[in-house]
């Protein structure tokens, strides 16, 4: 980074500095330059910093009460509830937390698709961020088995079967991961394990997330280079961080909405029906952030095909920098990705809106039309584009597409002279 | 010369040390992993006695086996009779009816869909045998898969009759 070197003021600061340069680094976070023009679209990696944090204090109180034992586990859930002080809270900011966790990561992702955020010089911070996001998917997915309710236990069952369509070494796979012949109490207990570990592994990854971020510095709304250290950048504190506070505000208040008015909104209400092996819901349904996904692993009628489809429908991501090969960032000079963009957005909602319906007559044969379009559009489209799009001209610096408007110019010089007028009257 | 051969004994102390630095890591990571398969309590429920003397024909009796229902169907001489005479050219996963009972009355089945593990509902859908209403498979009255994602036909655990009414599981 280009930015001056930060010497301690005081003798004590300089020598604790010199042996472990944390100053430094507060320093260096504080004036981190962001680019001037950064829209609220670029305040979610703020608000996901704060759901993981959220996560895991209340999944750490949550852990004091919680029995992670098949007689008793849908118990102690309901002892939360009832008994233990705030329990009922605590537990539906967790359960809830999920949920906002996951809108607030599909909003970063897509902001990344619509920016070109993941192209060169930040390939790698797209990565980390992918490995985030299928952590958090794992996460969230054995949390949903501890309250050992029926949705628990037979997605916990249909998930990890998945891995019995490995050939030759499915089956072992399958027992191996469940500890047994069926899920049972050793799988639950793993789970609980897992649970716990993958949360801090996921703060791990984000470290690295921000580290890589701090290299070549924010992308922005124009996706083009800044000059860092110029009039195009400011520093993080306090500008930045006024910014995303004013959106984690707004972000909380809808989160305390779900929490306070409609805490199983987004919950199943077969989930408070304990667990029962013996019989399986109508439908089983995977929470709303991971219907996408399940919609597509329904859409093929093979086994191994489904499962095939599902893990590359993530894993085509990783190849999105490489796939995109247009040299432009941002979808705003990109008519052609633009509309593509949006289609996109709408494939996905519609995936995820047929995860949720029976995979029968009209339902199937959307989603395997909208599983198709989805993989054409990152594997044939976007290449296409990269070579045939005619792209707008990309404007020199981040301040022309505001300052080029007409007459805006002339608006700044004349606030800027009676500003000066004013100050010159009031030292008279 | 001389150094040549310095250059291979070299070589070969690495590719020793390196050899017995994974066979050493390989062991220590073995149990962390192994720990994770079916212990020794669970591998004592292996198996389970069931009486079957009250069930009707055409009935069908579900039992809990490692964790895992087991189907007992006791099947009239219509099912038995549609279960034999399909061609095996139209199935999935071709296997006589005969091979998948020891005697064609009983149906002795595990009671988990081989797609994903659901359960799968008796005396529905369009073979009149089972169907999984986690993804929509098929199974016909001897537990064939007929139609649906399903790879294969449910399948039969090891069993014997211990007397007329009592069959062990296992």
């Amino acid at each position: 980074m280009s930015e001056e070197k930060y010497i301690p003021e005081s003798k004590l600061a300089k020598w604790f500095d010199s042996r472990l340069p944390l100053l430094t680094l507060s320093h260096h976070l504080k004036e981190y330059p962001t680019p001037k023009n950064l829209n609220y679209w670029w305040t979610f990696g703020g608000i996901l910093t704060f759901c993981l944090i959220t996560q895991i204090i209340t999944g750490l109180v949550l852990a004091m009460h919680y029995v992670a034992h098949v007689d008793h586990a849908f118990e102690s859930i309901e002892h939360i509830m009832r008994n233990v002080n705030y329990g009922w809270l605590i537990r539906y900011v967790h359960a809830n937390g999920a949920s906002m966790f996951f809108l607030a990561v599909y909003i970063h992702i897509f902001r990344s698709l619509f920016y070109g955020s993941y192209k060169e010089p930040r390939e790698v911070i797209w990565i980390i961020g992918l490995l985030i996001y299928i952590l958090m998917m794992a996460t969230a997915f054995m949390g949903y088995v501890l309250p050992w309710g029926q949705m628990s236990f037979w997605g916990a069952t249909v998930i990890t079967n998945l891995f019995s369509a490995i050939p030759f070494v499915g089956e072992s796979v399958t027992t191996w991961l469940w500890g047994g012949y069926s899920v049972d109490n050793p799988t639950l207990n793993r789970f609980y394990s897992l649970h716990y570990l993958l949360p801090f592994l996921t703060f791990g990854l984000v470290i690295l997330h921000i580290w890589a971020l701090h290299v070549p510095g924010n992308n922005n709304p124009v996706g083009i280079d800044v000059k860092k250290n110029s009039n195009e950048t400011m520093p993080f504190h306090p500008y930045m961080v006024m910014k995303d506070l004013v959106a984690l505000l707004v972000f909380i208040i809808i989160f305390l909405w779900f929490v306070f008015f409609a805490p199983n909104a987004l919950g199943h209400p077969d989930n408070y029906i304990e667990a029962n092996p013996l019989v399986t819901p109508t439908h089983i349904v995977p929470e709303w952030y991971l219907l996408p996904f399940y919609a597509i692993l329904r859409a093929i009628p093979s086994k191994l095909g489904g499962v095939i489809f599902m893990f590359a429908a993530i894993f085509i991501l990783m190849l999105l920098p490489w796939l995109d090969s247009s040299k432009v960032r941002s979808a705003t000079f990109r008519p052609i990705y633009k509309k593509l963009f949006w289609l996109l957005v709408f494939v996905v909602i519609l995936l995820g809106y047929l995860g949720a319906k029976p995979p029968e007559g009209i339902y199937l044969i959307l989603s395997r039309l909208a599983t198709a379009y989805y993989f054409i559009h990152f594997l044939i489209l976007l290449p296409l584009l990269g070579r045939y799009e005619k792209t707008d001209p990309l404007p020199m610096s981040i301040s022309d597409p505001v300052l080029d408007k007409p007459g805006v110019l002339d608006k700044v010089k004349n606030a800027a002279a009676n500003y000066e007028g004013e100050n010159v009257n009031s030292f008279k | 010369m001389t150094n040549k051969i310095k250059i291979k004994r070299r070589n070969f102390l690495f590719t020793a040390t390196y050899s017995v630095g994974v066979i050493g890591v390989g062991a220590a990571v073995w149990p962390l992993i192994d720990q994770m398969n079916p212990d020794s309590s669970v591998k004592a429920l292996s198996t389970t006695e069931v009486d079957v003397s009250g069930v009707e024909p055409g009935k069908t009796i579900t039992v809990l086996w490692r964790g895992k229902p087991i189907f007992i169907k006791r099947r009239t001489g219509k099912e038995i009779d549609e279960a034999s005479k399909v061609d095996l050219n139209d199935l999935k996963d071709p296997q006589k009816d005969s091979d998948r009972t020891k005697n064609p009355e009983w149906l002795v089945m595990v009671g988990v869909c081989t797609h994903l593990g659901c359960v799968p509902l008796s005396n529905k859908g369009e073979y009149k045998g089972w169907f999984c209403p986690c993804h929509g498979s098929h199974y016909d009255t001897s537990g064939r898969i007929r139609k649906g994602p399903a790879p294969k036909n449910l399948e039969i655990p090891k069993y014997e009759f211990v007397d007329n009414n009592i069959i062990k599981i296992g």
